[in-house]
């Protein structure tokens, strides 16, 4: 096991004690286990709030390092390329026109329309002259900005802009048994990407040399887009997207460790894992007993954090 | 031998290439030499399946690249491009490890760890093994991408400027290379050279191209002469013979 990866298991180790132990209801270790209340306490929401947490997050870390590698650029993830906003449009569109779907249904459509989302997005970037990497990033916010905005006029016209927002932001304090269990799909889901490893790494290394070692190009840029759709979809339906965990906890694992998804992911998706449930197990203590949804307390630390991989000190070699 | 015929190629309504149709003899070294703008790249890009072909035919030791399982190909012909846009953040090692890639696909035995360990040694990466792709200069990326492109050990291998962000001790090496590889080792190299010496001196053929269609070919006494290298580039070019071989003077 390499040493990110355990340092990355034993943090995580740690704050699934912490999640365990922290919330409004204070219990102590023995009560969780041993009274009737706290065993309830535990099974029915504790710890699904705190699997909920890592799954979304590892699948998020797992969605943003694909989109990056396929876009063959580090500044993207599904919430800023309009992915996160075609998948809620979707889901809009199944909420207003047929309420009745079961919620498997609700997230297939979501995924569909989160696929179309992002296919349409890397149409248009393959319009853009590859020497401007920067120009990647602000496309995909225009674009994202315009599904999003026709998205939130639609919301209003129907009066569900509240729903938005719970799509939007990820939170994680509703999560109760029976109501998260489409997010260990989607932890399956960015789990089986791993055996496409190899094959996103090569295709990162552009389309001429991908198809120069015989990859098969176009197929593993479809298996790349559906992961990424399915797991956004399946996260937005059920705790709502958090902002910045594709983009933050891809580009620091890089640093360390560079783009050979074999040996990164699975710390992309420990360190996806823990840093949401950090975030989760802050906005729990903050203002203690109230709380604040994960994705905020995420979103404000997370965007500090791209700054400073914009701004900051470049990459050295060891 | 790589079959070319009748290969025509437009791109956004401009002919790029016309009506091409060559023969690339096995085993040797053959250079692809012309002005900016000849079709030089596009051939290549066409040889190796890169681009979809429209109109004529390319067949790699009677495979037809159109036809053929991409996978298939990659384990007879690797092809090393001019890079645009930003580099991967892989390790060297790494890098030249994909080579490997079309031999194993995910499962490296020992002989790919071999192959690996050639390829490295071959263009002097054994020390930058473990450095980052993003953290080297131009030539020590071409290199590590040409190492990459050897590591496939395939019996054709396409080189489209290799020798661009190389200083001349590494040129050297590189060519020194590629040749001792297409006597000893039995592969065919075929290569886009912008410096006509470096054809000259390493190359068994050598074909000409001139806005998009074939100018000449064949060996590199015949097709490098003063009069022929001044019609197809457009300028006065001087040709002495220098230690037995020509040796063309175009920078004054």
């Amino acid at each position: 096991m390499s040493r990110p990866l355990l340092l990355t298991c034993l943090a995580l180790l740690g704050l699934v004690a912490a999640s365990i132990l922290v919330g409004a209801a204070s219990m102590s270790p023995v009560q969780l286990l041993s009274d009737p209340e706290g065993l309830k306490l535990l099974l029915l929401s504790r710890l699904p709030r705190t699997a909920a947490a890592m799954l979304s997050g590892a699948s998020m870390a797992v969605a943003g390092v694909i989109m990056q590698l396929l876009v063959r650029n580090r500044f993207v993830e599904p919430g800023t390329t309009g992915t996160v906003e075609a998948a809620m449009l979707g889901l809009l569109a199944v909420t207003m026109l047929a309420p009745g779907v079961p919620i498997l249904g609700k997230m297939g459509i979501s995924a569909g329309a989160a696929l179309i989302g992002m296919a349409g997005f890397l149409a248009l970037i393959r319009r853009l002259p590859p020497e401007e990497p920067l120009m990647v990033p602000l496309v995909g916010i225009i674009y994202s900005g315009i599904i999003g905005a026709g998205t939130t006029f639609i919301a209003y016209q129907a009066d569900l802009l509240q729903y938005l927002g719970t799509w939007m932001n990820g939170e994680f304090s509703g999560v109760l048994a029976g109501r998260y269990e489409l997010l260990w799909l989607a932890g399956l889901v960015a789990g089986l990407a791993y055996l496409f490893a190899d094959r996103f790494t090569i295709a990162g290394l552009g389309e001429t040399a991908s198809i120069g070692l015989g990859l098969n190009y176009v197929q593993t840029l479809w298996i790349g887009m559906i992961t990424v759709s399915v797991v956004t979809a399946m996260v937005v339906v059920t705790v709502g997207a958090v902002p910045f965990v594709g983009l933050v906890v891809p580009n620091i694992v890089a640093r360390i460790m560079g783009d050979n998804l074999r040996a990164s992911l699975p710390v992309m998706a420990g360190m996806g894992a823990g840093l949401v449930l950090a975030s989760d197990v802050l906005g729990r203590i903050i203002r203690f007993p109230y709380e604040i949804p994960a994705g905020t307390i995420f979103g404000a630390v997370g965007a500090a954090v791209f700054l400073w991989l914009l701004l900051g000190p470049k990459p050295r070699a060891r | 031998m790589i079959a070319i015929r009748n290969l025509s190629h437009r791109i956004g309504g401009a002919p790029i290439l016309t009506d091409v149709t060559l023969d690339l003899p096995k085993d040797g070294i053959t250079a692809i030499i012309g002005p900016n703008g000849a079709g030089k790249s596009t051939l290549m890009g066409l040889m190796a399946r890169l681009l979809p072909i429209q109109e004529g035919k390319v067949e790699v030791d009677g495979l037809c690249v159109t036809r053929t399982r991409t996978d298939l190909l990659a384990k007879r012909l690797a092809i090393v491009t001019q890079r645009v846009g930003v580099a991967s953040r892989l390790r060297v090692g790494d890098l030249v490890g994909f080579g490997r890639w079309p031999h194993h696909h995910g499962r490296p035995r020992p002989e790919d760890h071999e192959a690996v360990e050639r390829a490295l040694e071959a263009f002097d990466l054994v020390e930058l093994r473990d450095r980052f792709l993003d953290e080297l200069s131009g030539g020590q990326n071409q290199r590590a991408f040409i190492a990459m492109g050897l590591a496939q050990e395939t019996d054709w291998l396409l080189l489209d400027e290799p020798l661009n962000n190389l200083d001349m001790y590494h040129a050297r090496a590189l060519m020194a290379r590629i040749h001792a590889l297409s006597r000893a080792g039995g592969r065919s190299v075929v290569m886009v050279v912008h410096d006509i010496n470096y054809a000259a001196a390493w190359a068994d053929h050598v074909v000409a191209l001139k806005d998009g269609r074939l100018a000449d070919q064949g060996a590199p006494r015949d097709v490098l002469t003063a009069p022929k290298l001044s019609e197809l580039f457009g300028m006065e070019i001087g040709v002495e013979e220098i230690n037995g071989r020509p040796t063309v003077l175009h920078h004054a």
